[in-house]
This record gives structure tokens, sequence and C-alpha cells, in this order.
């Protein structure tokens, strides 16, 4: 006997859609807490603001406004999806999943669901299985959703994080296509450097901790990182998984339109772009600089802001690269979705 | 191959100016990377890929934050070299 399976098709991006956080914060209003200047901090990462979320948007309500986006603008409605991945590494309960919570609140509590746990680079693992879902015949039409509220994990007096990181969600619809508009992922990790960014303590020890009746110690897992170890290898290791991104989906960097690398610091982004040879001509994301970090859904919300200031880019080349926590990173040649 | 502290002085001014836009002219041994040169944290990490790039030595992360003047790089990399 012999086990039939399902085929799929090519993959492409339908649409992107964003939520954003109302709260835009200058630096001017963190400066005092962490010692710091609006100069010091532009100069080593070029954010000049970012956004913060409050009580009335929560990582749930940020990733459906930005699902509810990318839907309204692929002309589709989430009866028409049959799987989502929400990738995340701040939504507060451990179980059951974001992307279940997410169905039910837009009244379709069906589709396969699940979380992924990829910090940075979780968009990119997303739209890697996406694509992959769909070329295997196990989806048609894929929600891959990055959402965080880091603020949530982030201490506002921790001089390494506080001015970096912010808060917001991205979305695409990724659906069949004749033509490929999804190239090879190519993707990885260093886990020799899981502590380079992480969250700790554990939730175990959190509450050992409060059970010991000591909770003005509780120690909240707030992130943390080793500036200088991930910049050394976000640039340069990060450089060289770009580049074969791009020589697995047959491409150069002649042959893309625009750079759309994980939001994490101009600085590594410039650098990047340089170790690259990337030509003046390609455009590159910097959506950092006014909205600031914002982990897994920086891909997704630069995409949106790059096709709005620039809307000749629709249907052209990308080559999109996260990378963060783990660490890992994952990078794909994309088609910038069409025109909503 | 063991490098003359010329060499790697004459190679670590040409990469500081390319990173960091610091005139060669001005960069000497005594000079001290963040305090004189104003190099910040992140050019240097720059810095120290490039000189692992040029000089074939390894600087691992924690030696990095050693190297406080040009001198202590120009050792560190001629040591490493033997």
């Amino acid at each position: 006997m012999s086990i039939k399976t399902r085929q799929g098709s090519e993959s492409q991006i339908l649409s992107v859609g964003s939520y954003r956080p109302k709260r835009l914060v200058p630096n001017s209003e963190i400066v005092d807490r962490i010692e710091s200047s609006d100069e010091w901090i532009q100069q080593r990462t070029g954010i000049a603001s970012r956004r913060f979320a409050d009580e009335s948007e929560q990582l749930l309500d940020m990733a459906v406004w930005a699902a509810e986006d990318a839907l309204k603008k692929a002309h589709l409605s989430i009866a028409d999806i049959d799987t989502v991945i929400v990738a995340t590494i701040t939504f507060p309960f451990q179980a059951p999943s974001a992307a279940t919570a997410l169905l039910q609140r837009l009244g379709h509590p069906k589709a396969a669901a699940f979380d992924i746990n990829a910090a940075c680079a979780g968009f990119c693992y997303g739209v890697s299985m996406a694509h992959d879902f769909i070329k295997a015949g196990t989806s048609k039409k894929v929600l891959v959703i990055g959402a965080e509220k880091i603020t949530d994990f982030t201490d506002p007096s921790d001089r390494a994080t506080a001015f970096i990181f912010a808060d917001g969600a991205g979305a695409v619809v990724i659906a069949e296509s004749q033509e490929a508009g999804i190239g090879p992922v190519e993707w990885g990790s260093d886990a020799d450097s899981r502590d380079a960014i992480l969250m700790n303590p554990s939730w175990i020890e959190v509450r050992n901790t409060e059970t010991q009746l000591t909770k003005a110690d509780v120690k909240w897992p707030n992130i943390s990182q080793e500036g200088q170890k991930v910049f050394r290898w976000a640039v340069f290791s990060m450089s060289k998984a770009a580049l074969k991104a791009l020589d697995a989906a047959g491409l150069s960097v002649n042959d893309i339109d625009a750079f759309i690398p994980h939001q994490a610091n101009i600085r590594i982004i410039e650098t990047m772009a340089k170790e690259m040879d990337m030509p003046d001509s390609v455009i590159i994301a910097d959506d950092i600089r006014v909205n600031g970090n914002t982990s897994a859904a920086s891909i997704p919300l630069a995409m949106d802001a790059l096709l709005e200031s620039h809307p000749e880019l629709h249907g052209k080349i990308a080559l999109l690269i996260g990378y963060g926590a783990g660490l890992v990173y994952a990078g794909q040649v994309v088609k910038l979705p069409p025109k909503p | 191959m063991a490098l003359s502290q010329a060499d790697v002085l004459a190679g670590i001014k040409e990469i500081v100016e390319e990173v960091a836009g610091i005139p060669a002219a001005s960069i000497e041994l005594d000079k001290n990377f963040t305090e004189d040169l104003e190099v910040d944290s992140l050019s240097m990490v720059e810095v120290v890929v490039e000189c692992e790039n040029r000089f074939g030595v390894k600087i691992p992360d924690e030696k990095v934050t050693e190297l406080v003047t040009v001198g202590d790089a120009v050792n560190f990399i001629v040591g490493a070299s033997n």
C-alpha cells in the first residue's frame, strides 16, 4: 500500500498590513532615566523615536489589527485563511497560543494555528514555513504575523535596551501562485551564543521567588543583550547569510530593488549593506529611525512603510533577513505584494 | 607568519580611518581608541573584524575590551601572529 501525498504550488505575498501603537516616544522622553542623550542614541542606533503601546493596545489587539489590515488589502476575509502563524516572544500566556486567540477574535476558530519563537527572526521563519506549507500542499492561504509588546519585558532604566525596543505588529497574507514569489530560505543559528540576547530568569524562578515572600526581589524576565557581540554577529555573519539567500534564489545584489532587514540598528543595516556591496539603486528600509526595534514585527512593519513611501516597489524584488535571540536567523528573497 | 609592529600600525591606521573617518596621521600607539580617537563601541567592533580579516588573526569578543590603546591592539595582533 502506498500513501497518497499532496502537491502544492509556488507561493507569493498577497498583501502586508500593520498596526503601530498611537504613542510616539521621542528620545527626549527616555534619556533622563538612562542617563543618555538624543545625540548618543541616534549616533549608535539611528533611532530618533519609537512607539510604545498602552493598556488599550495589548499584543493580541495589535496582532488582530495588523491581520485585519493585511486581509483587507488582499480583499480576503479570515474565513479564506487555512493557517495562522504568529511570531512573537512577548505573548504573556504560555498556552494556548496567540494564533488561536487571534482566530477566536476574528470569528473563524477553524484554521490551523500556532506561534513560533524565533525572536527577531520570527517573521522570516514564518514566511519560510508558509511557503513550504503551500509548496507541499498543506496550506493554501497563510496569515503570518509578527507581533511584539516588548515594553512588557523591557526594563525602562536599562541603558542597553530601553532606547532600542518598541511595540507593534505586522502581517502578511501568503497564498498560492503560479510563479515563484518567495525564494528558498537561508536559515540557521549560532546556539553557542544563546546568552547574547535573552529574557531571564525563567518563570519557575519567578514563581519560586514569589513563594519565598520576597516579592520586592522578584526579577522580571526583561530582555537583555550584549550589544557589541550581537553587532559583530549581525553585521558580519548576517551579510554572508543574506548573500547566500540571494544566491539560493539565483540572484545577486544587482537584481534586487529593496533590502528589508530586521530593523535592529541603523548602523547594523548600513554596515551590512556595505559588506554586501549593495548598489545605490537598492532602496534600504530604515523604519528603525522613527519606530524603533519591534523584534518579530519589524520586517513586515518596515515593508509596509517602504511600500507607502515608495509605491513603485509593489511587485518588485526584495531581500529580507531576520536575526535575533538564539542566536537565530532566516532570510529569503520575495516579490513584494501588488498594489491593494 | 609573524607581523612587524610597523606593518600592523600602518594597517590599523588605514582601517580606523576607513571605519571611523579619523585621519591616519592622528593615530599613534599611545592613543586611546575611545577617549583620544572617539571610536565608539560599534565602530570598535568593525575595526576589530577588519583587523582579523587583514592580519589573519582571531580577536575574541572578551579580548576586545582589553584593547584600550592603539598600542594594545598592535601588540595583541603581533603576538597572535607569532
